[in-house]
């Protein structure tokens, strides 16, 4: 690889810029180099929150991003702000959970995963996040799945009760993401 | 150490440990609230002091008192906090003392908004406040560069005598970036030497104070300062030049983060043929001058990127002495340039201008081409 970037949003408190630094730390671990940079406006929970995460094999320019090459949004106001954003030929990963509204970017890959369904079958439907992640993951392959497992279980050491849901909900995720990218080729 | 994943504001909190700097005294303001946040955490653990002062006018009062009976301090803040400190800032930097603090700005002028800026360079280089004094003035680009610059302050502090301030934004504040800090994990205390309020029993009485009513001594305490500042001049000059092994049609001025955003849009246009340097002062004050003017003598014109309107823009203009064109793109109030933005003006400015012909070699002073067009 040379290097990528995803931009993640949605609302407060869905777990966006925790599934970014899962992300980056995974990244890491793989010996890239990453950089996380957060929206941190006057927002709190149910205001909008974003992350972005370069991944790159060289030191990262600039982490501020505006046309990345991948977004994933858990918000409609998201998906109306940002995918018009996204470069040609990238990855747009929508919550059809709770985005009610389809993406008319025809130059991209855009994939509709129930993320909160999905989740909720993997044992808890508060990792949607993790399921976003997790399709993020396996149509990208930038990190592999076995480093992003041992970042979310470096991330929820001290909640070692909800590794499982978490790690199965990223699993979920992940087989829609390698399925969308059989799908594309 | 392996690497860690940290926001800048931990980072630089860390960092401080491990100078073996163990008082902090300061007052939360978005965006670099973690510091103090992680060190009445962390400061604890290792046997350090955190206070919360009831004000930004306290904290910088107590980093007085504190580096005056001989102890390693750190204060942070953002910039409306760090103006309400510059009076203790000018009676610290009056009685020699080292202390080390951070402005991670955010965008002005008046309370301003919380997102990144770089509004505060000529406060922190030319005005901070009353009094013929200079801050050391260090400016990162990214997390680590943080860290390591952190730990270089104290050093600079102690060697000196002088506060140094590190200054950043709210993107190196708030972002997460890997980090490796060097052991051990707590730095070892500061020698108190023989300038430090330790207790003068056995010893004759020292004091520490600005007040000097006598006016010859008062001029011979700033003749005193500014020799000192005229060593760390000489000494203590730091920057980074890259892409001049070969002349270039532009240059492309910035500093802390902001050196990161025209550091992409650079490699997109090299990538297209255009040849673009860059040049970024680490410290901003000693303000590197000959390294700026060596690079500009690379390049055929150059391009100043501030998130601000126009500040640094007038070093870089005495560094240069109206050898080069100038052009500036600046940004405020929380809007960061995007790299796009930057390649943009890059071509604006290359296409009115044709550079490809342009010599690298400083024009004939006769022919000085000063007309910024910012």
């Amino acid at each position: 690889m040379a290097s990528t970037e995803v931009l993640m949003a949605g609302f407060g408190g869905q777990g966006m810029l925790l599934s970014g630094k899962l992300l980056a730390h995974a990244a890491m671990e793989k010996g890239l180099e990453v950089s996380w940079l957060p929206s941190y406006g006057p927002e709190m929970r149910g205001g909008t929150a974003n992350v972005t995460v370069c991944i790159s094999d060289k030191p990262v320019a600039s982490p501020y991003i505006v046309y990345p090459r991948a977004l994933l949004v858990m918000n409609q106001p998201s998906l109306e702000k940002f995918a018009p954003r996204v470069k040609p030929g990238g990855l747009i990963v929508v919550n059809s959970s709770l985005v009610p509204v389809k993406s008319d970017r025809q130059d991209c890959q855009v994939v509709y995963v129930a993320a909160n369904q999905v989740a909720q079958q993997a044992g808890t439907g508060r990792a949607a996040n993790l399921v976003m992640l997790g399709v993020y993951v396996g149509w990208s392959e930038v990190v592999s799945l076995e480093s992003t497992v041992r970042a979310i279980e470096e991330e929820f050491a001290e909640k070692a009760k909800f590794i499982p849901a978490n790690v199965a909900a990223f699993k979920a995720g992940y087989e829609e993401g390698r399925k969308a990218r059989g799908a594309k080729s | 150490m392996s690497k860690i994943l940290m926001k800048g504001n931990e980072a630089v909190g860390e960092a401080a440990i491990r100078a073996g700097c163990l008082h902090f005294f300061g007052y939360p303001i978005t965006p670099q609230s973690e510091v103090p946040e992680y060190l009445a955490r962390r400061l604890p653990e290792v046997g350090g002091v955190f206070v919360q002062a009831e004000s930004e006018v306290a904290a910088s009062n107590m980093i007085y008192g504190a580096a005056g009976v001989g102890v390693r301090v750190l204060t942070t803040s953002s910039s409306p906090g760090i103006s309400l400190m510059a009076e203790a800032l000018s009676y610290i930097a009056a009685c020699e003392l080292p202390v080390v603090l951070v402005n991670m700005m955010r965008a002005g002028p008046g309370l301003g908004g919380i997102l990144p800026a770089q509004g505060d360079y000529l406060q922190a280089t030319k005005g901070t406040a009353h009094g013929d004094f200079h801050l050391i003035v260090l400016a990162p680009s990214s997390v680590q560069e943080a860290v390591n610059l952190v730990m270089r302050a104290f050093e600079l502090a102690e060697n000196y005598r002088n506060p140094v301030m590190v200054i950043g934004d709210g993107m190196i504040g708030q972002m997460m970036e890997p980090v490796e800090f060097p052991e051990p994990a707590v730095g070892k205390p500061l020698d108190p030497g023989d300038w430090a309020l330790t207790g003068c029993k056995d010893r004759p009485r020292r004091i520490v104070n600005s007040l000097y009513l006598d006016p010859e001594a008062c001029n011979r305490h700033n003749f005193k300062l500014t020799a000192k500042w005229q060593r760390i001049t000489e000494a203590e000059q730091r920057s980074e030049s890259v892409y001049l092994d070969e002349p270039c049609d532009i240059l492309l001025t910035s500093f802390g983060m902001t050196y990161r955003i025209c550091k992409t849009a650079a490699d997109e246009l090299r990538a297209e043929g255009i040849k673009v340097g860059l040049f970024r002062p680490i410290t901003l004050a000693p303000f590197p001058y000959q390294a700026c003017r060596a690079a500009a003598d690379r390049a055929g014109r150059i391009l100043d990127v501030e998130m601000n309107m126009g500040q640094m823009l007038e070093d870089v203009k005495l560094a240069v002495q109206g050898t080069k064109s100038i052009d500036f793109l600046g940004t405020a109030g929380g809007v960061v340039p995007s790299p796009e933005d930057v390649a943009k003006k890059i071509r604006e400015v290359l296409g009115s201008a044709p550079a490809k012909n342009a010599s690298p070699k400083p024009a004939p002073q006769k022919k000085r081409k000063d007309k910024e067009r910012a």
